[in-house]
């Protein structure tokens, strides 16, 4: 049987005289229409000056005018091009393969362009490594068109011309050559072959004095570190989940950005039960990260005890008794190595703790283990960052010895913890440049600001892994005037070669091997053939000279690292900064997508905050509540590191956080170069002090509460409770699926039957055996909670932004949202063991704490992710109650909405089970109270011209990409054949990396969509309401098998 | 035509000619060509492969009055020179190549070159350049290095031909068109004159007879006066006014109040749902473009221009690109064409001079300068934003003609919205309309299913789900 869980949304829930849960179940719509704003004022009305001749006055002109007016309709003009370029035809789109490579995001996609302008970003199907975008390199097409952007170069803040700055820069050069005073080149991490040449070209030109500081906002040093150590170069393992049976994280977001992310489709592949297996994944962790979301066992942890416990791992894995004694880690690390002993090399251990230690005991584990998801060979390069030459070059530019400072792809003054010391040294550099994108922080510090440009703009390449190459290419000229880095340094080298030709000739020479260069610009990518690569590798592996000095230097010994690691105490509560999903770390702060995101676990958008665990909350007297109109309050908070203070952080109390820890988002509180309604939340940088994520703070209760723009009460589901079906492994291997995906039945005639039967269907039956019958898969399995799918919806639909006040009052527009659903078991099994495995009256495992905490479901809860968009019923509710027929029926599965048609009743979202449907209160598009991308005309252009921007006062909702399914009708018929299966696909379908959501033809029988319809697995949300959707789940199956 | 660009001529414009030429009627006749346009180009590929075994006739035979000496054929060498030459010479002005008026009396003058080196040049012009001929390689360096395509098929006679039309074209028949389009002009002003005068005609005869009623009104009276008979106006006076009687006639007044409301909402209705159809919208159009002509009179085929509509949901303004692949060697009209536009009050060859301003080409030098003002212009067929149309699934797919919807645009001067473009006129297409499903694989599965379904074997288009709202709406 399905699982008697109780599931949950939010704390509130749990308590049953919670009054506004209960109203918010009663009410779809949390407030009532605010009539009483105007006419609620009596003193107001009996003063005004407008009596009722003036008001029937008034409203007889408007009308009399509207009706004028809409007698005459507007003079539209067409400029068609003049010389129409050979590939562009006006209304077809075309696709350009290109990678992102920004230094935080690396991946080969491609982007879809209308009349020249970039519109979306999809995955590059050939790419084998990093080709699924996530969800911020989804929302960077809207980046290119931000109104914000530097528009040209500058001086002191004045704009001046390129040849002023290039003459300047190139005396100072050229005087610095030689001197003893550093020329510094501050940038993001590349991972570009070209670039890696480039800059070296430049040393040589500009002599040994030029210095490369490659800086990462949100540092992997400890890693990059450990596996320089270990295998001589400065690069990050990689590792392919999708080959392991066992999957222990320390700590590690992997499913996030943990070492530059791109590994949710390979462990989403082992996620999926095939013939009775799937991976075990068991998170160590202290906030509830997405991976920890998605583990089949999680333990809440402070970082100390995840170190701890990784040591002691290591010690059972290796037979040596690590550490003597006991601690409160040992029932689960016994569990972990039981499992991963079982696993043997099928078993991968991954850890995200910033500490070199761990990350060598990890390497360690795994080359013991001889773990096949593990590569060293062919290492990934996506972060390069070096914290001990940032510092010194903090250092050395207060010292006087940076003669020149040249910044690409970072915001030093906003993204270093000691920023303050940045900006002095800068007043003793002599020339300082940043190419910067916005005006920020750090462009305002500068001296010269070298406006630059989008990667939609720019050429490139990207190594992202050995041997796995990727171009970028321009699919739009510059916007403005910008220029790219790489086209600057060769000006200033005094180079007649574009960067393009740099780039062709680089490849021609050092990485196609005979490969063609148009082909592979056709397909963004190459992979180097085995036996030619050895010997590039060596050339081309982005670690220079000082490599080999290293590699010389002894290898940690892991003695010593054991001992450290087994030795970590921590004082106070500990700080875990992390980055959102949605934000990374910051860069594309100025994009409302971004913005509006709700984040996976806490559902909140707009904001960063501190997260506290329930019990940490009552201790501190913190608190989070929901206020009359949906929205959730909480209180502010002091945070103290060492010195530094963050003011008024707002606190989220997050199930599942280790207690003793509380956590904080980067990316947010940036100021600079920002529209003021994105310049949110608080600057988490500040208290990075060392670059470690781990901090000791000192948290102290302010006065104030927060509003958050939280969606996670919104829309709840009228405490219907089948909506989320869950199993575990082993009752999904052995019982038959009548007993875990359980069909509800409904008496005919004293005879129980399945409510999907005809007989018990009130309705006549549309035929749709004819044609195609489009159905939605998603599989609660694979399903991450990315939000890649989120993104890639609004970008294909023009779905509008409308800002934290309204998403606060339920006025978000997602038309696809992903529900998180906290649940926790409703046996005591788990207490029993807790209370079996209590140590001592203190402590986190104490009887003391612990006995409260056996009451407390909310301690550490199990997380499922449900995305949820239209349904598509063939039996709709919504359509039986919309009074002009707005809403009707399509034969291929569709529940099609006509905007024109709708006068704004909102019935239909009254009478829908799903709440899926979503009104548009406002014009959003050319609103200056909603002043995101709809209101420019720069903004504008990201808009798909293949649909409709709604108005106000007009109910929408998802369309199942009807654009994209007639689309790929129309060039059926154009070219005389039938659909393949996998042609059809819906934005968020295509955008979806981990293989969850599956699109298709159910009237196609050998598609593979047909083939998950019949799966056991499968299930309709609400069966037991009738509506026969067409959208349908896969049973979510936990692994809980024990060793 | 247009690409032929390899022309090249060894004749430079002389000072010394008369423009005695009729280029009007030259003009005219290559629109006609244009028509031919691909036959053309493919007998321009055919002599050249021809062409090597044909070199070096010699022609033994010269005169200075070529056109009489050479025994050639005006009318002939007209079609001949239109056929071959146009595309890059004109007679009165340099184009690609040089013009030809009198160029065999001018090389002979100025150059002493003789038909025979005329001859040999047009039948291999490349040849002539590397054997090194100096007046042939200064001419090939004059025109931009552009070679001319050898003409090897064409016989001496279609030279003499040729030759004598350029020496002498046929005379034009002479100034008919302008004279007609003055009678025109004058015509299209009295027509309008004259359904005044008619109307005044028929006002004045109207007011005639009213004033003969009331004269032989009064006539009668004055008679009946003096006979003593008096009019019963008092009878007039006792009996109800007919409006009093309408008044107490409650019945009556009921159904004309109710005929008046039903009428007025009729007229009403009728005038709402005209409201944002534009159907006969006729804008005035930046440049005066005439589809009657190139449409119409040139039969040029729809989707040459308007290329878009075939793989786009777009039908595309075509770009002025398009419109220089023959403009660049039509830059006027024939004089009857020109008569024509007169009559309507357009100069159809200053509409030309506005495209090449637009599209920036440099008449005197035949060249793009670079300064390009696009066109805007006046959009006619406005589908709201919550229409999706896609021409290419009306124009590919099912084969409709461009004609069904917009009308008989080859007779349109102006083009202007014909259908009314309403919701119920698409509904009432796919309805009745049958989807051509023949030899698309696509429909195979589909037709058998539904012509089974429905017991017919023809499927309209709403038959396929053509009348759901999400087709057309999202």
């Amino acid at each position: 049987m399905a699982s008697n869980k109780k599931y949950w949304k939010n704390e509130a829930e749990l308590n049953p005289n919670d009054s506004i849960v209960e109203a918010l179940r009663q009410n779809e719509f949390s407030q009532e229409i605010p009539v009483d704003e105007f006419l609620g004022d009596k003193e107001t009305l009996s003063t005004s000056t407008t009596n009722r001749r003036d008001f029937l006055k008034y409203v007889g002109f408007s009308t009399a005018a509207a009706t004028v007016a809409a007698c005459e309709g507007p003079v539209n003009r067409s400029i068609p091009y003049v010389v129409q370029p050979d590939n562009i035809v006006p209304g077809v789109a075309n696709y350009y393969a290109t990678t992102i490579a920004d230094g935080f995001d690396f991946a080969s996609i491609l982007v879809k362009t209308r009349e020249g302008r970039p519109i979306k970003i999809e995955n590059n199907a050939d790419a084998k490594v990093n080709g699924d975008a996530n969800a911020r390199v989804n929302a960077s097409v809207l980046t290119l068109y931000d109104s914000k952007r530097v528009q040209g170069p500058m001086a002191n803040g004045e704009p001046v011309e390129w040849k002023v700055l290039d003459a300047t820069v190139r005396a100072k050069l050229g005087s610095l050559k030689g001197s003893g005073k550093q020329i510094v080149l501050l940038t993001q991490t590349y991972a570009s072959p070209s670039t890696d040449k480039l800059i070296a070209e430049f040393k040589t030109q500009y002599g040994d004095n030029v210095n490369h500081v490659v800086y990462d906002a949100i540092s992997e040093d400890a890693a990059l570190n450990a596996f320089q150590a270990a295998y001589g170069e400065r690069a990050l393992a990689d590792y392919d989940f999708e080959k392991a049976d066992v999957i222990v994280s320390f700590g590690a977001d992997f499913l996030g950005d943990w070492q530059g992310g791109g590994y949710d489709s390979g462990y989403a592949k082992g996620r999926v039960p095939k013939n009775g297996k799937m991976s075990k994944h068991i998170q160590l962790e202290s906030n509830m990260s997405l991976s920890g979301a998605n583990a089949d066992k999680r333990y809440p942890m402070t970082p100390a005890q995840q170190k701890i416990a990784l040591a002691k791992l290591y010690g059972k894995l290796n037979g040596t008794n690590v550490g003597g004694g006991t601690s409160d880690v040992d029932a689960a690390v016994e569990k972990v190595a039981a499992q991963i002993k079982k696993a043997g090399s099928k078993a991968v251990v991954v850890t995200g703790l910033n500490d070199i230690n761990a990350q060598t005991v990890v390497l360690a584990i795994n080359k013991l283990l001889g773990s096949e998801a593990f590569d060293t060979d062919k290492p990934k390069y996506v972060r390069q960052g070096d914290v001990a030459k940032v510092n010194k070059l903090v250092t050395d530019m207060n010292a006087g010895r940076v003669g020149a400072l040249i910044i690409d792809g970072v915001n030093p003054v906003y993204s270093l913890p000691n920023a303050a010391d940045f900006v002095t040294g800068l007043d003793k550099v002599d020339v300082s440049v940043s190419f910067a994108f916005n005006n920020d922080e750090t462009a305002q510090s500068v001296g010269y600001v070298a406006a630059a440009s989008h990667y939609l703009e720019s050429w490139g390449d990207a190594q992202i892994k050995k041997g796995h190459y990727s171009l970028m290419q321009p699919v739009i000229r510059e916007l403005f005037d910008t220029r790219q880095f790489q086209s600057a340094l060769l000006n200033w080298m005094d180079s007649d070669k574009t960067y393009y030709e740099y780039i062709k000739e680089n490849w021609n020479t050092d990485i196609l091997q005979s490969s063609d260069w148009n082909k592979t610009l056709q397909d963004g990518v190459f992979v180097a053939s085995s036996n030619g690569e050895e010997e590039e590798g060596a050339e081309s592996a982005p670690v220079q000279a000082e490599g080999v000095e290293e590699e010389q230097s002894e290898i940690i010994p892991i003695a010593s690292s054991i001992r450290s690691l087994i030795n970590a105490t921590s004082q106070g509560a500990q700080l875990v900064l992390y980055s959102k999903v949605g934000m990374g770390d910051g860069r594309q702060a100025n994009n409302p997508w971004l913005q509006e995101f709700p984040d996976p676990i806490s559902r909140a958008s707009w904001d960063n905050y501190v997260t506290v665990s329930k019990a940490d909350a009552e201790k501190l007297e913190l608190e989070n509540y929901n206020v009359a109109n949906g929205g959730l309050n909480g209180s502010y908070v002091k945070l103290t590191v060492d010195g530094a203070v963050l003011e008024n952080v707002p606190v989220i109390i997050q199930p599942g956080q280790a207690n003793g820890t509380v956590g904080l988002s980067f990316g947010y509180g940036k100021k600079a170069g920002m529209q003021a309604e994105m310049a949110t939340g608080v600057n988490a940088y500040t208290l990075y002090k060392d670059f470690s994520d781990v901090q000791s703070v000192n948290i102290e209760k302010t006065a104030g509460e927060h509003e958050f723009a939280c969606v996670q009460l919104h829309n709840t589901l009228m405490g219907r409770g089948d909506i989320i079906k869950e199993t575990t492994l082993e009752i999904f291997n052995t019982k038959d699926h009548q007993e875990w995906n359980h069909m509800p039945q409904v008496s005919l005639n004293h005879q129980e039957i399945p409510v999907t039967s005809p007989d018990a269907d009130l309705w006549e039956e549309f035929d749709r055996s004819i044609g195609h019958h489009f159905n939605l898969s998603i599989d609660l399995n694979a399903c991450t909670g990315c939000g890649a799918c989120v993104i890639a919806c609004h970008a294909e639909n023009n779905v509008p932004v409308v800002g934290k006040r309204e998403v606060r009052l339920s006025r978000d527009m997602h038309w696809l949202r992903i529900d998180r659903y906290y649940s926790s078991e409703d046996t005591f099994v788990q207490d029993d063991e807790k209370k079996e495995n209590m140590d001592g009256l203190w402590g986190d495992n104490g009887s003391l704490g612990g006995f409260g905490q056996m009451e407390d479901p909310s301690a550490n809860p199990q997380v499922a992710f449900q995305p949820v968009m239209c349904q598509h019923c063939n039996h709709a509710p919504c359509e039986t109650v919309c009074p002009v027929a707005a809403t009707s029926h399509g034969r291929q599965g569709q529940n099609q909405m006509a905007y024109n048609r709708c006068v704004g009743t909102r019935y239909c979202a009254n009478n829908c089970p799903y709440k899926v449907r979503r009104f548009n209160w406002f014009l959003y598009a050319d609103n200056d109270e909603f002043n995101f991308n709809m209101n420019n005309d720069l903004g504008k252009m990201v808009i798909n011209p293949d649909v409709n921007v709604r108005s106000r006062g007009v109910m929408e909702k998802c369309s199942m990409c009807i654009q994209m399914t007639q689309k790929t009708i129309l060039d059926a018929k154009r070219e005389g054949r039938t659909v393949k299966d996998g042609e059809f696909q819906t934005a968020c379908s295509a955008a979806c990396s981990s293989g969850a959501m599956v699109f298709g033809d159910v009237n196609d029988e050998h598609s593979k969509i047909a083939e998950l319809k019949e799966d056991d697995r499968m299930y309709h949300l609400l069966e037991h309401v009738g509506t026969k959707p067409n959208v349908f789940y896969h049973v979510k199956v936990r692994n809980d098998n024990e060793a | 035509m247009w690409l032929c660009r390899t022309f090249v001529t060894d004749f430079r414009p002389s000072k010394t000619i008369v423009l005695s030429i009729n280029g009007n009627n030259r003009a005219k006749d290559f629109d006609r060509n244009f028509v031919n346009m691909k036959k053309v180009l493919y007998r321009h590929l055919f002599s050249k492969v021809l062409g090597f075994s044909f070199l070096f006739f010699s022609i033994s035979f010269y005169a200075q009055d070529a056109a009489e000496a050479a025994g050639g054929d005006p009318a002939k060498g007209k079609q001949l020179f239109n056929q071959n030459c146009a595309a890059c010479h004109a007679l009165d002005r340099k184009m690609t190549g040089p013009a030809l008026a009198n160029v065999e009396a001018r090389l002979s003058e100025d150059e002493g070159l003789d038909r025979e080196w005329l001859s040999a040049w047009i039948k291999n012009s490349p040849g002539m350049i590397k054997s090194g001929d100096a007046y042939a390689n200064k001419i090939y360096a004059e025109y931009n290095q552009a070679a001319m395509t050898a003409f090897p098929t064409l016989s001496d006679q279609d030279i003499s031909d040729i030759l004598a039309y350029t020496a002498a074209p046929p005379p034009a028949p002479v100034a008919v068109a302008a004279v007609e389009g003055d009678g025109d002009g004058a015509k299209g002003g009295s027509s309008g004159i004259s359904n005044e005068l008619i109307l005044g005609a028929l006002a004045m005869v109207f007011g005639l007879l009213v004033i003969m009623l009331i004269l032989v009104n009064r006539t009668l009276r004055r008679i009946a006066e003096a006979n003593g008979v008096s009019i019963e106006k008092e009878k007039a006076e006792k009996r109800i006014p007919i409006w009093k009687a309408f008044a107490q006639n409650q019945f009556l007044v009921l159904v004309s109040v109710i005929f008046l409301l039903l009428a007025s909402a009729y007229f009403a209705y009728g005038w709402l749902m005209q409201i944002g159809v534009d159907q006969g919208y006729e804008p005035i159009q930046p440049i005066h473009y005439s589809h009657r002509i190139h449409a119409g009179d040139n039969k040029i085929e729809c989707k040459y221009c308007h290329s878009s509509a075939r793989v786009s949901k777009t039908s595309g303004i075509p770009s002025l690109n398009v419109c220089m692949n023959c403009h660049k060697s039509i830059y006027k009209v024939a004089d009857e064409t020109l008569a024509e536009g007169q009559k309507i009050g357009v100069d159809y060859n200053k509409e030309i001079q506005k495209l090449y301003k637009a599209v920036g080409w440099d008449e005197e030098e035949q060249e793009y300068t670079g300064e390009t003002q696009p066109v805007q212009w006046v959009r006619v067929h406005n589908l709201p934003d919550f229409a999706y149309f896609n021409h290419s699934q009306h124009v590919s797919v099912a084969g409709v003609e461009c004609q069904t919807c917009h009308g008989p645009v080859e007779e349109m001067e102006v083009v202007y919205q014909y259908a009314p473009l309403t919701m119920g006129w698409c509904i009432n297409c796919h309805r009745e309309t049958n989807v051509k499903m023949e030899g698309n694989e696509y429909y195979a599965a589909i037709h058998a299913e539904l012509s089974k379904k429905y017991g017919v074997e023809e499927l309209t288009a709403a038959m396929m789900g053509g009348l759901e709202c999400g087709k057309c709406h999202y």
